[in-house]
Order: structure tokens, then sequence, then C-alpha cells
């Protein structure tokens, strides 16, 4: 036994950066919503980037570590405790056999992620763990979890806890809160949006100019709300109506994360980690790729602002936040 | 046809749709299969996914794996470029065949089938007939997992989609509309007239690959009775027990 759930939460899934090469058999890329914080997570307990972590939305579960075992929860500030303490976020923590780990609301933030040494040991489904709810397949089972599920670990979690744990020490000492332990230091958090809301980059689309001259100006101008009616497939948002001025028949072709789709009912969707591959509704706009993670920690309620930006403001931001990324994986793996 | 350069545009800072139309047409599809494996080809390091789909193509990046100082967008036109001034690789060649058994029998199975006979003024008999016979593509695969967009069916054929769609369309159902004809992966609901029903199973993520029909593969349709729908039915089912065994 490793880990096992006592109450599975909202929607908690096994993820990793995704299943890539197979989009033109129809294949979602899947992987965490917030691929920024999966990566934090993961450098927090010495692990690659495409170690599988758990992702938690909006309502976190409950679960029972049955081993010694180092983990780590980063992304959106999710009140989380034991039953001694409360658990520290943005950190290494050695968890202590037995303890149960309740992760409740989010505070700020919509998804966190939980890494364990060694990595969920989901099987590999066409080249990821990732789970895929509506295909049914990735993951636990091609499902979230459910109360009782054993989430299997590495073979090795005891030993390489500990290993890890004791490197960790070796700089500056651990501290001890109740049966945890971790570290005086914690990662900084990258993705978490501003509490009024998110300023997002987003270059025009490709179909931009076939909306009507009031819709085009609205997109950029307006407040958008995140609905409730969105999910890892995409955010649908709310706000004005967007109209084209000549709809014509657009044949169906291939999508990308973050792309803004907008049907005939013209409420615009961002399309989001499980989007399918191909979709016939015309594009007004493309977000940055830089600018996707923060989106996704936005929940329903939230509120976007888009800005204009060009193709070569977003490759700049991307390779930016691409950069800051690594130099702050490498000042936590520093630590190790 | 003529040779006519295709439009690049961005899809956001990670991939690129080279257009080549934007209407649908088989011969400017099968340039856009041939594009695509040029550039598989080539398989550059920084391109994560090639998509052909009816009209374009589309290059997803892995902008990680680019040379430093080299811009994703302008590496995609690059290689375009490359791959079109060159011989493109000879789509007959490349193409699999796919024969794929259908039962058009009985109102479980081809509940339009009569319908669609009417509407095109055809013997039921002549409507598979002309089905079977016609040189089938799949263009694109897209919508769902493994869901193909199947060019080629004879123009005798075309009927437009029905005005209600069907709530629940069985996995496997064979069904068409307009110019194309799809083979249903998943259950799900349908606009398109539903003619009959394939025995297998055409997408199966245990399975390598997990998909029966690719981009540019050829389909002949083969019609089976409902004995034979039945013994190749439990075939299926018995090799896919086996494959979800660890």
């Amino acid at each position: 036994m490793s880990v096992r759930v006592m109450r599975p939460g909202l929607l908690s899934t096994v993820q990793d950066l995704g299943r890539f090469g197979l989009q033109h058999l129809g294949i979602v890329a899947c992987g965490a919503m917030d691929t920024l914080s999966h990566r934090l997570a993961n450098a927090l307990v010495g692990n690659p980037d495409e170690a599988a972590t758990l992702e938690c939305t909006v309502l976190g579960p409950e679960l029972i570590f049955g081993r010694d075992s180092l983990v780590a929860l980063y992304g959106a500030e999710f009140s989380a405790r034991t039953a001694s303490t409360p658990f520290p976020l943005n950190r290494p923590v050695l968890v202590p056999a037995g303890t149960t780990l309740t992760v409740g609301p989010a505070i700020r933030g919509a998804r966190a992620y939980l890494a364990i040494a060694g990595g969920f040991q989901a099987p590999l489904v066409l080249g990821s763990r990732s789970t895929y709810v509506p295909g049914q397949f990735g993951g636990l089972q091609g499902r979230a979890l459910k109360a009782g599920d054993q989430l299997p670990t590495a073979p090795d979690l005891v030993e390489q806890s500990a290993a890890r744990f004791a490197r960790l020490g070796r700089r500056g000492g651990g501290i001890v809160r109740g049966a945890l332990r971790s570290v005086r230091w914690s990662a900084p958090a990258l993705s978490l949006p501003d509490r009024r809301g998110a300023t997002l980059r987003a270059l025009e689309g490709r179909h931009h100019a076939q909306f009507d001259a009031a819709s085009r100006a609205a997109f950029f101008e307006s407040p958008w709300r995140v609905s409730p009616d969105s999910n890892r497939m995409g955010y649908r948002l709310l706000g004005p109506k967007l109209v084209r001025a000549r709809p014509v028949e657009i044949l169906s072709e291939p999508t990308c994360l973050g792309t803004v789709q907008v049907p005939n009912d013209g409420t615009p969707i961002v399309l989001m980690a499980d989007h399918q591959t191909t979709g016939g509704y015309p594009k007004i706009a493309e977000i940055a790729g830089a600018d996707i993670p923060e989106l996704a920690q936005l929940a329903p309620g939230g509120e976007i602002r888009f800005i204009k930006c060009t193709l070569e403001e977003a490759e700049d931001a991307r390779r930016a936040a691409s950069a800051l990324t690594a130099a702050v994986c490498r000042s936590i793996a520093w630590e190790y | 046809m003529a040779a006519q350069a295709p439009r690049i545009v961005p899809l956001g800072d990670a991939a690129v749709l080279v257009e080549f139309s934007e209407t649908l047409d088989l011969a400017v599809n099968a340039r856009i299969q041939q594009l695509a494996a040029a550039v598989r080809l080539r398989q550059p390091a920084w391109i994560r996914d090639v998509v052909p789909a009816l009209g374009g193509l589309a290059l997803h990046f892995d902008a990680e794996r680019l040379a430093p100082g080299l811009l994703p967008f302008a590496a995609a036109e690059q290689l375009v470029k490359e791959c079109l001034s060159r011989r493109l690789p000879d789509l007959e060649k490349l193409s699999r065949t796919l024969e794929v058994p259908v039962c058009y029998e009985g109102e479980e199975f081809a509940p339009d089938l009569a319908e669609v006979a009417e509407r095109c003024k055809l013997k039921v008999e002549d409507v598979v007939k002309r089905h079977c016979a016609s040189p089938h593509r799949v263009l694109m695969v897209g919508f769902a997992p493994g869901h193909p967009y199947i060019g080629g069916l004879d123009p005798r054929l075309s009927v437009p989609r029905r005005t209600t769609p069907r709530p629940i369309v069985t996995a496997g159902s064979v069904a068409i509309a307009n110019t194309q004809s799809v083979v249903y992966p998943w259950t799900i609901s349908g606009g398109w007239s539903v003619i009959g029903r394939s025995p297998l199973r055409f997408f199966d993520p245990q399975r390598d690959p997990p998909a029966v029909f690719a981009p540019g593969d050829r389909v002949s349709f083969v019609a089976i009775g409902r004995t034979e729908y039945d013994r190749l039915a439990r075939d299926a089912a018995r090799d896919a027990g086996r494959e979800q065994r660890p």
C-alpha cells in the first residue's frame, strides 16, 4: 500500500506533461493544466519534469500515506493540514507513514500539484501517464480519483524519500512541524493570478477579421468571467456575445492549447489541456503560451482581460517564462 | 492540379497552420498528406505533432528543442518551403489500403439506408454497391480519438446532414453526409445518415497503433452478412480482453 484515497476531492487526476506525437490520430495531448506548477512540484521533491503528479482542483482530496514519503504540494494556495498541524505548501515535506493529509478548498488559484519522490506510477498509455477522462484512458483507469483508490508509487519510495531529504538537510538544516519534517525555504508562486483576475496576452486569431467591429473591440476591451460550465477541455467565457460579420462555413481544422474559438451562440471558449485536436468554429484569438498556466489557475467566476500582443511578443514571453522556470528549478535542484 | 503555394499562418506561438484551401478538394488534401509525409521523414526534433487536416496541415512545436536563436514560426516557414521545393513523397506508395467489413443489414445497423436509397433514387443494393465501390480516403482524423473524415464518396450517394441528430450512434456505425463517410469509433450523438455497422474496434489505447484509421489511408468497405458480423464482433471482443491483460 502506498497512498490511499479517503476522499477524492472535486476532480483529482494523475497528470504529467502530456501525450504528444499522436494528434494526427485525434489523440488529445492532455497533461497538467498548469504545466509550470507541475514542473515546480516535481522539482521540489527532486523528480524530473515528466514524473506524474496528482492534479487537485478547487477542492482537494484526503489521502493517507502508507509509507514515509517525500512530497510537495505546489500551485494554487490550498488550505491543507494533517491531524496535528497545517501542511506547508510550495516546499518539500517528509511525511511519515500513516499520516493523513487533508487538502481542503483552494483559497487562491484553482489547481495544485502533489508530487511524490519517484512520481505516481500509473501505467504509460500511448507514452504518457496523463488521465484523459472523456476517452477513459491514462492515469488511474482513465478516471478521476475516487474514495478507496490506491495510488501506486515508486518501489523505492521510502529509500528515495529518506536519501533526498537527507541531502536537503545538509544545507541549513530542516524544520520539524508536528510529525512532518520540512525545510526553511519555499518556492515562489509563479502562476497565481492577481486577486483581481488575470491579464492574458493574446494574438489575433486567424478568423479575427470575420468578426464585426464591435466584437473585435469587445474581445480586447471587455472583462470576461470564467463560466461555471468550464472544464479541462475548455473554459467558456461570459461577457458580450461575439458575432461574425460574415458567417462563412469553416472547414474543420487543427486547434491548439489556448485557441479561443467562438461557436454560433457567440460565447467564446478557450481550449485547454483536454481540447479536441480539430474543430470547425472560428478562432478569434490565440492566448500566448506563456500565460496558459495563469489561466489554468482561474476557477469559475475568475476575471480575465486580454491584451493584444504580436507573435514576436508571444515568442519572447514564452522564452522568458521558460528561462524563469528553468532558473527556479535550478535553484531548487541546488538544494539537493 | 496547380501546385499553388500554401499560406502559412500562426496558431498562437506554439503551432502553425499551412493552409492550402478553404474548401474541401480531394487533390489538395492529397498534397497535404504528401507534405505531412515529407515533414515526418525529416523528423525535426522541435516538431511535436504533424496534423494533416481537410484543407491544411498543422505543425505543433516543442519550442524548447529548437536551436537557440531560431524562432519557431520562421523555422516552420523555412521547413515547409524546403519540403515543397523538392519532390514530395508519392502518396500512392505511402498509403495503406484498409478493408473495413460492414454489415448494411437491418433497422438496428442501417436505420437510414432505406431513406438514403429513396433520396438518391437508387435501390438499397445499389447504395451498398456504390458505397463499397467508392474510392474512399481518410482526409483527417480528429474530433475524437481515431475519428476519421473519409472522402471519395460516390456523388450519387450525396445526402445532406439530417435535420435532427440522433442522440446515440453506436460505436462502429458507418454513416454518410454530403461528400464524406465516417466510421464512429465511439458511441456519441451524430447527424449523419447511418447506413451500416462494422464489427471492428476502431480505437483502443492499449493497441499499437491505437487507431485503425490514419490520414492518407485508402479505405475499402466490404459488405458482410449478419453471421459474419457476429463472428468478427466476437473476435474483436476477445482480442480486446487479451490486450487489457498486463
